[in-house]
């Protein structure tokens, strides 16, 4: 049991750790201390779930998606976390986080953002529960999502450009790691993927988990099983999947599959699959997978999707992915729209594009008539319709 | 004896530079080494330069991002260095990040920072558990000081475990801050500065972090075996070039 928990150093299997400058030492370590007592503690229960249910709208629905079954002739669910508030999986992990920093005594929050989906997600606890909130976004991805930064700034966050290297995704964290760096006492760090230093990789999951939880007991009531035979997911950091994987990984004989986004394909410069195209290192205090010349220098993903552009993976991915107990399938940007595109015209859901990628599977897998999927369909497409017209000449 | 431990025993508050290789040229790596020790700088941080350096601030980060666009790599930086001792005989440290370092081979790393004659290593963001569980005996094979950090956050048990690991000096951040903050030093980082040197610690003190002049300088090394300068010394490299090395590092004896 727990081969797939995180262990006492921080690590999974080869993959985790917290390689941080002495610098963050003590904010990485008062979370460290401190994270799993206030989550355990009924007081943080009680208004965790509390919110989750009356805020956000859990439990999400577990969806059979009769049309999407009978075309591809296997028993296709969907676990509507595009149904959350503002929509995406985000915020269960944003919401857990401000009620940690309360306990905490932390009253300025910050994050990064790549897409806007994890800074609206942040600005609208921050809005919540009255905390100052400062969001980090690549200078050349505020240009790109106008709206998200609009909506960030409706919600009362300060919304700071990042200027350094590539100005996007991984420098928005740089500079949030540094902005943590400079107040290491009043400051909150909600990282918004499963990735960065133990214990963030742990606590994300953790928080995210309520995913699976639903999904075993929904499952139960449809299927008079807990387990699926898949559970299914899009890659860009790994939040939606590690929520969805959570309480499935030690059950051997579910199997796990990972999507990431190959962009233009994994043999153009143009890709995010690093799975494929990553070796092992150091990215934001973490050991994982990641894209990097030879020299170790990080180099930049492309993906249509803003939200699977990260050059790196959560270590348990990683792990997942070096032991094979998760297959990991790369999609591309055309796959993904065209998947966007079918469940839209068949199911009447329009996914975020991050989303789309896990419904592309199907060209590369097959599943048998009585198998049991469960796709995490972790986004709605409303941040993406701009990307979608352009696309497909609406 | 180890250059950084030779200069660590003079008698004298010592200058510790920082700059990045291959910046502003390529070609200028062992120039700006050059025309520092023979200015009078005691000890050379060489920076190899990261395309995510977390724990520095917007000077050094431009310095290594043209620097990269030069094409300086490990590999670059090694060659570069090569002879590099017939020319300069003080103290040498590399400061880089560490994926650099794994991607490289940690013990290649050692073996090339051993031929040239490198004293020692800071890598800010390899934490002293594992560099103590994984590399220290590597390091330590190949005559490397491990230059450790402490913050004004550092407790003091910690601090006390830092101490153990290292045996030349302890990286002194001034402020919890990343480089090139402009604050000057007030009531509180004095204090800091004589709270830790009173610790009678095995290891010297050396200060960075905020250093600019020579009043900052006098200050941050009153307690202490002198200071690391960093981004104040890349400004003046980018706005007057490497004619501006000697009358920089001279105005900080001027004190």
């Amino acid at each position: 049991m727990n081969k797939y928990k995180v262990d006492e150093h921080g690590f999974y299997g080869d993959f985790g750790g917290a390689y941080i400058p002495e610098l963050l030492y003590p904010n990485v370590e008062e979370l460290k201390h401190n994270y799993k007592q206030i989550i355990a503690t009924e007081e943080f229960q009680k208004q965790f779930k509390h919110l989750l249910k009356d805020y956000v709208g859990r439990p999400t629905p577990l969806y059979l998606a009769e049309n999407l079954s009978a075309k591809y002739k296997t028993k296709i669910y969907l676990k509507r976390e595009d149904l959350c508030h503002t929509g995406a999986h985000k915020i269960n992990n944003t919401i857990g986080q401000i009620l940690l920093a309360k306990a905490l005594g932390k009253h300025r929050i910050i994050a990064e953002t790549g897409a806007g989906q994890h800074g609206v997600a942040t600005a609208t606890v921050c809005a919540l529960m009255g905390l100052e909130c400062i969001v980090y976004m690549g200078a050349v991805d505020i240009e790109r999502q106008a709206p998200n930064v609009a909506r960030m700034k409706m919600l009362g966050a300060e919304v700071v450009p990042a200027t350094s290297g590539s100005r996007t995704l991984k420098d928005a964290t740089n500079e949030a790691i540094r902005d943590w760096i400079n107040h290491p006492k009043d400051t909150h760090y909600i990282i918004g993927s499963v990735v960065g230093p133990h214990p963030y990789p742990d606590m994300v999951t953790e928080l995210q988990s309520v995913i699976s939880k639903e999904v075993k007991s929904q499952l139960l009531e449809k299927e008079g099983r807990e387990l699926p035979d898949y559970v299914i997911a899009c890659v860009g950091g790994g939040s939606n999947a590690a929520g969805l994987f959570a309480d499935f990984m030690d059950h051997e004989d579910v199997g796990i599959i990972g999507v990431e986004a190959s962009g233009k394909g994994v043999h153009t410069s143009e890709s995010a699959a690093t799975t494929i195209l990553g070796k092992e290192g150091i990215i934001h205090g973490s050991k994982t997978l990641l894209m990097q010349n030879t020299d170790g220098q990080i180099t930049e993903p492309y993906s249509i999707s803003a939200g699977l552009d990260y050059p790196g993976i959560g270590p348990l991915h990683a792990h997942l992915f070096k032991t094979g107990r998760g297959k990991f399938v790369s999609i591309t940007d055309q796959e993904a729209m065209e998947a966007g595109l079918e469940l839209s015209r068949m199911e009447g859901i329009i996914p975020a594009i991050e989303t789309a990628h896990a419904f592309a599977i199907f060209k590369y897998l097959n599943f048998d008539e009585d198998d049991v999927l469960v796709f995490n369909c972790s986004g709605r497409g409303d941040k993406d319709l701009e990307t979608y017209r352009k696309y497909f000449g609406y | 004896m180890n250059r950084i431990n030779k200069a660590l025993a003079q008698d004298k508050k010592l200058i510790s530079i920082y700059f990045t290789a291959g910046y502003p040229k390529l070609k200028d790596t062992t120039e700006v080494i050059k025309r520092l020790a023979k200015a009078g700088t005691d000890v050379i941080e060489i920076g190899l330069p990261y395309s995510d350096p977390l724990a520095d601030g917007p000077v050094i980060q431009r310095s290594s991002e043209q620097a990269l666009t030069n094409g300086m790599s490990t590999k670059v930086l090694f060659e570069q260095l090569q002879g590099i001792r017939e020319e300069v005989n003080i103290a040498l440290i590399v400061m880089g990040y560490f994926n650099a370092m794994l991607q490289f081979g940690v013990e290649n790393f050692c073996k090339e920072c051993q031929a040239i004659g490198i004293d020692g290593i800071i890598m800010p963001d390899l934490p002293i558990d594992i560099y103590e569980r994984d590399y220290k005996s590597i390091f330590e094979n190949h005559n490397l000081k491990f230059i450790p950090l402490i913050t004004p956050e550092t407790s003091a048990t910690r601090i006390k475990t830092i101490d153990a690991l290292g045996d030349s000096f302890v990286y002194m951040v001034s402020s919890s801050s990343t480089t090139g903050g402009e604050k000057g030093f007030g009531e509180e980082a004095m204090s800091y500065f004589k709270r830790i040197s009173d610790l009678n610690l095995k290891n010297k003190l050396m200060v960075g972090f905020g250093i600019k002049d020579a009043i900052s300088f006098e200050q941050a090394s009153k307690y202490t075996s002198g200071c690391i300068i960093g981004s104040e010394f890349i400004r003046r490299l980018t706005k007057e070039g490497l004619d501006g090395i000697d009358p920089f590092i001279k105005s900080l004896k001027s004190s």
